[in-house]
């Protein structure tokens, strides 16, 4: 355990975590603890697993036939893979951002209003605030206040990154997955998401993959490294960056092996 | 340069193949508007025919092909919305799926005469409805569920799986995607199938033949166990079975069906173009 971890609140606690589709088995054994409100990166080559750890965070993995999962991921001390637990409250809790922006081809509102009308999570008067509300946390609001009603498709890829941002906040989660949030964007649109994440961590609990090591490093305040499935170093991020411990993080970050 | 040439004779034997398919369809429908225009008149369109059928108007034939579309869609629609929605999204590749279909290519495959005689056995006289709206609106349904139901899922299937995706991370469960976001988005692809199975039921002759299709009824039907007149089987009696029928209120028949039948597949393209220019993916 590090300094840092025992002042930390742990969100989301990882402990022995494997996960198989069918014969292969893509994530072993993994420990580690995301810190609420902290900015958590996923670093490492691709096909190394970290993609599928941030899914299986709020199980979006379930869909795949032969996935399964050994170990246990606790949120806020319960575990997620308890066979009580349900899973579409468990993704109310846990919201995720896709790599390619993809808003729904409706307008800007309805994205946004999308998921509290489905659940039932905000009354019919109260969905107007709701939706401004989380527009002006993704930073979107003075972009698209004049043209709610516009097709969303309407908007920048930057834009509709911000956009899937805020519908994903509207359905109020405790922690938001990004995955690869900023591939797809050109790199002014891809600083204001990462602007936009700083804040979100005041009230949210970030967990980011992303194959950008200068991005980890501006964001982040913790990192992991995966390789090949398992998680070969976690740290605070500055430390990881700064003085790896292990040999494979250091080869990796310095752009000698992936 | 000779490469060049097979190319530029290619193109113009699909372009011709292409353009011969317009011209019997512009010939069919001219031929029938030109001798047909002449019986239409507002009495040949709402009055009931008098005189042996030679004189006065079609009425009762027309309503009653508006009456077993209605019942058409009200047999068929349920049934098919539901099966193709599980199909698409449901299904996973097991026994009762290869088994369903199986029965959907089947269904689509079978004459429609046969339908006709398999109405009249398991409606008509094994559920004793006895020849009656009620047999022929089950009859059109059944025949008009493979086409719904495989426009249906294709149009559902067609729907970005991206959307279910985002739609589960809200939280939404697969029901709600379905209902909330899939449906939506399918429903221009849907609603094409819908008309045009429907429009497929209206112009159909056998399988109301033995049903429901009566040859001259003095009065309205009044309930689902009436028998009722209907514009295919109409144009068929009076054609063929009534000696000295005037040939302008034959092709005044044949018109009236025309008409409707393609007025609906009108309302079938113009709702699919309005809503595609709504969302677009």
């Amino acid at each position: 355990m590090t300094r840092a971890a025992t002042e930390r609140s742990i969100k989301i606690n990882v402990r022995n975590f494997s996960f198989y589709y069918g014969d292969f088995q893509a994530l072993d054994s993994l420990t580690l603890g995301i810190g609420q409100n902290e900015i958590t990166a996923l670093i490492g080559p691709s096909g190394c697993g970290k993609s599928t750890f941030l899914r299986s965070l709020n199980r979006m993995n379930d869909t795949i036939p032969g996935a399964r999962a050994v170990g246990d991921v606790l949120l806020d001390g319960k575990n997620i893979y308890d066979p009580e637990v349900d899973v579409t409250e468990l993704r109310q809790r846990v919201g995720m951002v896709f790599q390619r922006p993809n808003p729904f081809p409706q307008s800007i509102y309805d994205n946004v209003a999308f998921g509290p009308r489905v659940l039932g999570t905000a009354r019919r008067s109260d969905l107007g605030d709701l939706v401004r509300q989380s527009l002006i946390d993704a930073s979107l609001w003075d972009d698209v206040k004049h043209r709610l009603h516009g097709s969303a498709l309407n908007l920048n890829p930057g834009q509709q990154q911000r956009l899937c941002i805020a519908r994903a906040i509207a359905v109020k989660p405790d922690v938001i997955l990004m995955d690869e949030p900023c591939s797809a964007l050109d790199p002014v649109a891809t600083l204001r998401v990462e602007d936009l994440m700083r804040e979100l961590a005041e009230h949210f609990t970030i967990v980011i993959v992303t194959h950008n090591m200068q991005q980890a490093a501006r964001v982040s305040d913790q990192t992991g490294f995966f390789w090949l499935g398992r998680l070969v170093e976690f740290d605070e991020t500055e430390r990881l960056f700064s003085a790896p411990r292990e040999a494979l993080t250091e080869a990796y970050i310095t752009g000698r092996r992936g | 340069m000779k490469r060049q040439q097979t190319q530029k004779l290619a193109i113009a034997v699909i372009t011709g193949a292409a353009a011969l398919v317009v011209i019997p369809i512009v010939l069919v429908i001219l031929y029938i508007v030109v001798q047909g225009i002449g019986a239409l008149s507002w009495e040949f369109l709402t009055a009931r025919p008098r005189n042996g059928m030679t004189e006065g108007g079609i009425m009762p034939a027309i309503l009653g092909t508006l009456i077993l579309t209605l019942g058409t869609a009200i047999v068929c629609l349920p049934l098919a919305i539901g099966a193709a929605i599980y199909l698409a999204e449901y299904a996973k590749d097991n026994r009762l799926t290869r088994w369903v279909r199986l029965a959907i290519v089947n269904l689509a495959g079978i004459p429609s005469i046969v339908y006709g005689l398999f109405g009249l056995g398991a409606f008509v006289l094994f559920l004793q409805f006895g020849t009656s709206i009620l047999a022929g609106s089950l009859t059109l349904g059944i025949m008009t569920l493979p086409v719904v139901i495989s426009t249906a899922e294709e149009a559902i299937l067609s729907v970005p799986q991206e959307f279910r995706l985002v739609s589960q991370s809200l939280g939404a469960t697969r029901w709600q995607t379905i209902r909330h976001q899939v449906l939506p988005h399918a429903m221009p692809g849907i609603i094409t199938g819908i008309i045009l199975g429907l429009s497929r039921a209206a112009g159909e002759t056998a399988p109301i033949l033995f049903t429901v299709a009566a040859f001259y009824l003095p009065s309205l039907p009044s309930s689902v166990s009436d028998q009722t007149m209907a514009l295919p089987y109409h144009l068929y009696v009076i054609t063929t079975q009534v000696p000295g029928m005037p040939l302008s209120v034959q092709y005044g028949t044949a018109l009236v069906l025309l008409l409707l039948v393609l007025s609906l597949t009108l309302v079938a393209t113009v709702i699919r173009t309005r809503m595609r220019r709504r969302r677009d993916w």
